[in-house]
């Protein structure tokens, strides 16, 4: 059992100060991401986590047992780095074997061991080499392989991905998930790609200058974010934010425009508030073209500036209330730029932020 | 017909603008090693230039392999290269490993310990025989006062003690090399690899053992190579200090080459040893050199 919780932790470097006070609790088996942009403190949260930097204050716990002064060779877990970080000088199967070395192993079950993890990520051609012989791709397999190998209690993965090629990420990405079915394992997982959050997450953790922004499964994330940070950061394209005040049943956009308020929110708006609506560009989308044609909507007739034809469905750049917000067309039907089409926005799926605070209005 | 004629003349160009380095290279290493390599072939003597021309064949080599003497001081050269670069590669190591720990004064302490390598070998001889000599030496008159001795510990006269003092003067000038080249190593570690050692289980001595010291076996290799080449060679720092003796009980290949060929005048027969050490520098060298490429090969995937 190995659950992971942190209790309002802290760090500073000197005066600065990079985590603020977080509360986090990582269930056993769970596979949770922290993400959020760069330089936000999730490499130094997860490195907290794996004793490889000084908790300033508050309490980490792994599996119930208080960590923050134990060296990490005692907090069982196993960690993927950036940049693999494998022994240069060691051949793969010394890399994959090293920690279970210096466990003090017997060299039958090193190469037992050694051999499961090879032929669960497919290395076992690749045993002999020297890390500088590998591919990336095939660098970041064996930096997992030597995580999996030691049978942690966690894996701690710091942007595993970010230093591949687009295809083999996506690849990747699929592996890591197909491993943690099979190896069932805490997993913490640092990444600033909302897709990787997305697809790979038990739950998601965006963290914004070291806070913790929402918490929450990946549906819950992106169908209620709980601010407009959220609300942007997670989901492609970003979701577009158009400002107005509520008036009376409707919200009034900045050029006049009025459009109802969302139902589900009705309760949580009042007169003259200032807000932001918020429409996923997927829900902007030409009559015929979306992919929700029936609740409440609204329609209006907006001017085709950019058209990006993706195949099945193209990304439009159009203008609504005065600002440039991007729309999506489903179907294979080119659009034309100047071309005059009436969109149908799913207000059912719209959401209203606190223009003040950037807060959602159910989140009070 | 002209369109050979150029091609003729491309294929000329290299060679023509290699000419002047390979003429030089002739006259200042070919020339000089043919000549030393005949006049151990023959009975030279300084003082009777006409020997140069008596071919003797491989008399002369026959002459030092059976002379009890020269293997003397060829195991000695070696048993002194191994100890001294030994010693200077761990304690070197050790310096390195603590001034890569300071942050402040970081670069004054990296100076200062160049220090002993900005003086002649000459002058550090001169200096440990004066520290060393059995009456007024510092070191003895220090260990009398302590009260440790008292008598004159014979530093430079006692055989073993003459042979510790030259090494303690040799790894005295020659550590900061390994220092600098074990620091330099340290700079460019990767922290990565560490970092992912610790998770994987390592304690701090393993950390070293297992990671650090791999990684910086390389630059040890280079300053072995280096120190090899200069150790074999050793000379001026025997010469001041003992001059060989007592009774050539310090003596090393180079100091036996001077005496052999200098003071009996048997040039012949001091260049057959000469060639002989010099082969020992290449083979030490060499053997140091291949430890490099080896270690270097891996390095790649460090990053
Ligand atoms: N050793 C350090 N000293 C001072 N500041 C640091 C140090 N390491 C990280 N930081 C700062 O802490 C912040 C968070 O860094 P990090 O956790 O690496 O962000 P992320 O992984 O989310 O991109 C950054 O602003 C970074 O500049
Ligand atoms: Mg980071």
């Amino acid at each position: 059992m190995a659950e992971i919780t942190l209790e309002k932790v802290v760090k500073k470097y000197g005066a600065l100060g990079v985590v603020h006070g977080i509360d986090l609790t990582i269930a056993h088996q769970e596979f949770v991401v922290l993400v959020g942009p760069s330089g936000c403190g999730k490499s130094t949260t997860l490195r907290m986590i794996a004793g490889l930097e000084d908790i300033t204050g508050g309490l980490v716990r792994i599996g119930g047992q208080v960590v923050n002064d134990l060296p990490p060779r005692k907090r069982n877990i196993s960690m993927v780095f950036q940049n693999y970080a494998l022994y240069p000088h060691m051949n793969v199967r010394d890399n994959l074997g090293f920690g279970l070395k210096i466990a003090g192993q017997s060299p039958a079950e090193i190469t037992r061991r050694v051999a499961e993890a090879a032929d669960i990520l497919g290395l076992a051609p690749l045993l002999d080499r020297t890390p500088a012989e590998l591919s990336g791709g095939q660098r970041q397999r064996v930096a997992m392989g030597r995580a999996i190998v030691r049978n942690p209690d966690a894996f701690l993965f710091d942007e595993p991905l970010s230093n591949l090629d687009a295809k083999l990420r996506g690849q990747m990405r699929a592996e890591i998930k197909k491993l943690h079915q099979k190896v069932k394992t805490t997993v913490v997982y640092v990444t600033h790609d909302q897709v990787e959050a997305m697809t790979l997450a038990d739950r998601i953790v965006v963290m914004r200058d070291g806070q913790i922004e929402q918490v929450g499964t990946p549906m819950e994330v992106f169908n209620h974010p709980v601010s407009t940070f959220v609300a942007t950061f997670i989901g492609s394209p970003p979701m577009n934010l158009l400002p107005g005040t509520i008036a009376g049943q409707t919200v009034r956009l900045a050029d006049g425009t009025e459009v109802p308020v969302p139902d589900r929110l009705k309760d949580f708006v009042h007169d003259g508030m200032a807000v932001q609506l918020g429409i996923r560009p997927d829900d902007i989308s030409p009559v015929g073209h979306g992919l929700s044609q029936d609740g409440p909507g609204a329609e209006v007739a907006l001017t085709v500036d950019l058209a990006e034809p993706l195949g099945m469905e193209s990304l439009i750049y159009t203008r609504l209330a005065g600002q440039e917000v991007q729309a999506k067309l489903y179907g294979p039907r080119i659009a034309a730029p100047g071309e005059v089409l009436t969109f149908r926005l799913a207000l059912d799926r719209a959401h209203l932020f606190d223009a003040a605070t950037g807060k959602s209005v159910r989140v009070r | 017909m002209i369109r050979a004629l150029t091609t003729r003349r491309t294929e000329l160009a290299p060679f023509l603008l290699l000419l002047p380095a390979v003429a030089t290279m002739l006259f200042v290493v070919a020339l000089p090693l043919i000549f030393s390599l005949w006049t151990s072939l023959t009975p030279y003597k300084l003082t009777k230039p006409n020997t140069l021309y008596d071919f003797i064949g491989l008399t002369n080599y026959i002459r030092i392999f059976g002379d009890w003497d020269f293997w003397e001081a060829f195991l000695r050269t070696i048993a002194f290269l191994t100890v001294a670069i030994n010693v200077e590669f761990a304690l070197g190591l050790g310096i390195a490993l603590l001034i890569n720990k300071i942050t402040w004064g970081q670069r004054g302490l990296r100076t200062i310990m160049m220090f002993p390598m900005m003086f002649s070998p000459i002058l550090v001889g001169f200096q440990f025989k004066f520290l060393f000599n059995d009456h007024i030496g510092v070191v003895n008159n220090a260990l009398q006062s302590l009260g440790l001795t008292d008598q004159a510990i014979p530093w430079l006269v006692d055989a073993k003690l003459a042979m510790f003092s030259i090494t303690l003067a040799e790894v005295w000038m020659s550590t900061s090399v390994f220092a600098i080249l074990l620091l330099a190593g340290l700079f460019a570690m990767p922290r990565d690899p560490l970092e992912a050692a610790k998770v994987d289980g390592c304690n701090s001595w393993q950390v070293f053992r297992h990671i650090t010291l791999p990684f910086l076996m390389p630059f040890a290799y280079i300053a072995m190579a280096i120190r090899s080449l200069d150790v074999a060679r050793a000379y001026d720092l025997v010469a001041v200090m003992t001059d060989g003796g007592p009774a050539g009980r310090t003596e090393l290949l180079w100091t036996l080459v001077a005496r052999v060929g200098y003071d009996e005048a048997k040039m012949g027969q001091a260049n057959a040893m000469a060639y002989v050490s010099t082969i020992l520098s290449v083979l030490f060298t060499w053997y140091f050199y291949r430890k490099l490429v080896a270690a270097r090969r891996y390095m790649g995937g460090a990053e």
